[in-house]
């Protein structure tokens, strides 16, 4: 490419990271399937553990097809560097394995996933990770919430399952505020629909399951480092700031500047913890982000026609998505959002719990299962299902009330999306 | 030039061109980031001379260390700065003393010196400023994006690899 010209986001979406091999000249990008890589001497293997040149050494550590993803999601969110790794939710535990030390506590809004939920608030008392709950709709809990344990704010861009949009500039003034990184979850937006490394992130995490393979084959996990964040500070953040014993000493922020934390996830966490991504699913989640920004558009306009669609039945309670004109995030989806809303919301049904159990049985084009973000319509009833282990106060707060159907929009032509709720919802 | 941003092309003509490089405040621990700066340049082929008044008369990684840039017994063709940004400015006049002159002034990231750069530039110079050539170096061959890290390259050209050994790319070929 000239110099002068930036890439869009389409062909970013197929080029970036990914030149053909060099020893065969393969276009597509090899599934290097191998567990390690030979050095050339005990010098080259030296620098190479040493963090002194770049290649590969062990595929826990690091392989070149999970490189090409990770360069590709890299420039996609607009990032310094990123890191692939084998879920969500093990990019999330890297995240806070790098940021946190036990005492420590992090802000989270209520608005999450089901799975964050349970990981933050159960999984992490066990290392003494503290997590302090805010509300979306009300920026002023983020702000009450800091103290001086506080190391890190985690937001979702589009909240999980309830569709919410977050006010990310004005939760990042806060982080900003604070001294600590604003971490937003992109995976139900993804960077086609929203960037918010633009409104003030900076961190970016992925289920990479979701839309970015976005054909439900591949589980996978992407942190994205912006590269904004200042960690010089002593003591605050020791696995960046402070000598690293495992690495003679080194200071990573140092050693590696704007792109030190997505290195210290590699290696300190990736390394020591192991959750790597196989090079097979790298390769699967390649080809899928390859068409994410032509399915993204489709699964939001979708979306909007079901949605839409639901808000004019006589069974259905509400709606609960933001590119409705009237919901009471629409305005904040144009602003964040303005190519669409994404595929995933919520609607009630006046039936309440029961006719929530039986409308996901009453489908037939839907998938009923516990996923979002594939080609295939799916289908969920979160109270009975993702979010059963949650409290009913947490259920609700959540968004996933016991009348509460949540739907990840597919890209099916959109008339057999609504007849197959139509028939669906005429058996209640 | 504003010194804010670089055209690949023009960082790419550099480190294609330049054969010497004086490394001013390179350091012999083995974790520094000029240590590693100096390692990496060697490994792609570059001449470099460490320069560092306090280790002047020994070596690091078999290069013998000079106390300054006059020191040098032979002909330079970049100078990389590895000092603060106040500190570059008097570097740079040392380079302007140079015969012959240095083809490149390189300042590392976080270093910035306008004012040198402005005095380098008149005298025929090409400048860079808060960058660092092994970043760079990795970026336009490729080798960064082993590591995940964004290398703001596009191209559907096969990469070029060294003459010798596995895992080594290069930008046009070995020095």
């Amino acid at each position: 490419m000239s110099d002068s010209r930036e890439p869009g986001f389409s062909t970013l979406a197929v080029h970036a990271g990914a030149q053909p091999d060099p020893s065969t000249g393969a276009r597509a990008t090899p599934i290097y399937q191998t567990t390690s890589f030979v050095f050339d001497d005990v010098e080259h293997a030296a620098s190479l553990f040493g963090l002194q040149a770049f290649g590969n050494i062990y595929t826990r550590i690091g392989n070149p097809t999970c490189a090409v993803l990770e360069e590709r999601i890299a420039a996609l969110e607009g990032g310094t560097a990123a890191l692939a790794v084998a879920s969500g939710h093990a990019a999330e535990h890297l995240i806070f394995h790098t940021l946190l030390s036990p005492g420590d506590e992090f802000i989270a809004a209520r608005q999450l996933y089901g799975g964050s939920v349970n990981q933050f608030g159960e999984a992490y008392k066990k290392f003494d990770w503290n997590v302090v709950w805010a509300d979306i709709d009300d920026i002023s809990s983020f702000e009450n919430a800091v103290s001086d344990r506080t190391k890190a704010i985690f937001v979702e861009s589009l909240a999980n399952p309830g569709g919410g949009v977050t006010d990310m500039e004005a939760i990042a003034a806060i982080a900003k505020k604070a001294g600590v990184p604003l971490i937003v979850d992109n995976t139900m937006a993804t960077p086609y629909l929203c960037k918010p490394f633009e409104h003030g992130a900076d961190i970016v995490v992925h289920s990479a399951t979701k839309f970015i393979g976005g054909q439900g084959n591949s589980i996978g996990g992407v942190i994205v480092d912006g590269g904004t964040f200042d960690w010089s500070e002593p003591g605050k953040y020791p696995s960046l700031s402070e000598p690293c014993a495992s690495y003679q000493g080194m200071v990573l922020y140092e050693t590696f500047g704007n792109f030190a934390f997505a290195i210290a996830c590699r290696v300190l966490g990736l390394r020591d913890l192991g959750p790597a991504l196989s090079p097979f699913n790298a390769f699967l989640l390649l080809n899928g982000v390859e068409t994410m920004p032509l399915r993204m558009q489709r699964h939001s306009d979708n979306a909007q026609e079901v949605a839409e669609y639901l808000a004019g039945h006589d069974k259905v309670d509400w709606v609960s998505y933001a590119g409705l004109k009237g919901d009471k995030y629409n305005a904040l989806a144009q602003k964040y959002c303005p190519k669409g809303a994404g595929a995933v919301f919520t609607f009630g049904l006046k039936g309440g719990f029961d006719a929530g159990v039986a409308l996901v049985s009453n489908v037939e084009m839907f998938s009923h299962l516990a996923n979002i973000g594939d080609t295939r319509s799916l289908i969920i009833h979160p109270a009975s299902t993702t979010h059963r282990q949650l409290t009913d106060e947490q259920k609700v707060s959540a968004g996933a009330g016991p009348e509460v159907v949540r739907l990840s929009v597919g890209i099916e032509d959109a008339a057999d999306i609504i007849a197959d709720l139509e028939q669906a919802l005429a058996k209640l | 030039m504003d010194h804010d941003t670089y055209d690949d092309a023009y960082i790419r003509g550099i480190l294609d061109e330049v054969r010497s490089i004086a490394m001013v405040g390179a350091s012999a621990k083995t974790i520094r980031p000029s240590y590693f700066v100096l390692k990496y340049l060697i490994d792609k082929g570059y001449s470099l001379f460490p320069i560092n008044p306090g280790l002047a008369g020994g070596d690091i990684l078999g290069q013998r260390v000079h106390g300054s840039l006059a020191d040098v017994p032979e002909p330079i063709d970049m100078i990389d700065i590895f000092r603060n940004s106040e500190a570059a400015g008097a570097v740079v006049d040392e380079a302007l003393d140079l015969d012959p002159s240095p083809k490149v002034i390189w300042m590392q990231l976080s270093v910035r010196n306008d004012d040198a750069a402005a005095r380098a530039e008149a005298a025929g110079m090409r400048v860079v400023m808060d960058r660092c050539p092994k970043i760079e170096y990795g970026r336009l061959s490729g080798e960064i994006g082993w590591v995940g890290v964004n290398s703001r390259t596009l191209s559907a050209k096969r990469p070029k690899l060294a003459a010798r050994g596995v895992q080594h790319r290069v930008i046009t070929g070995d020095k």
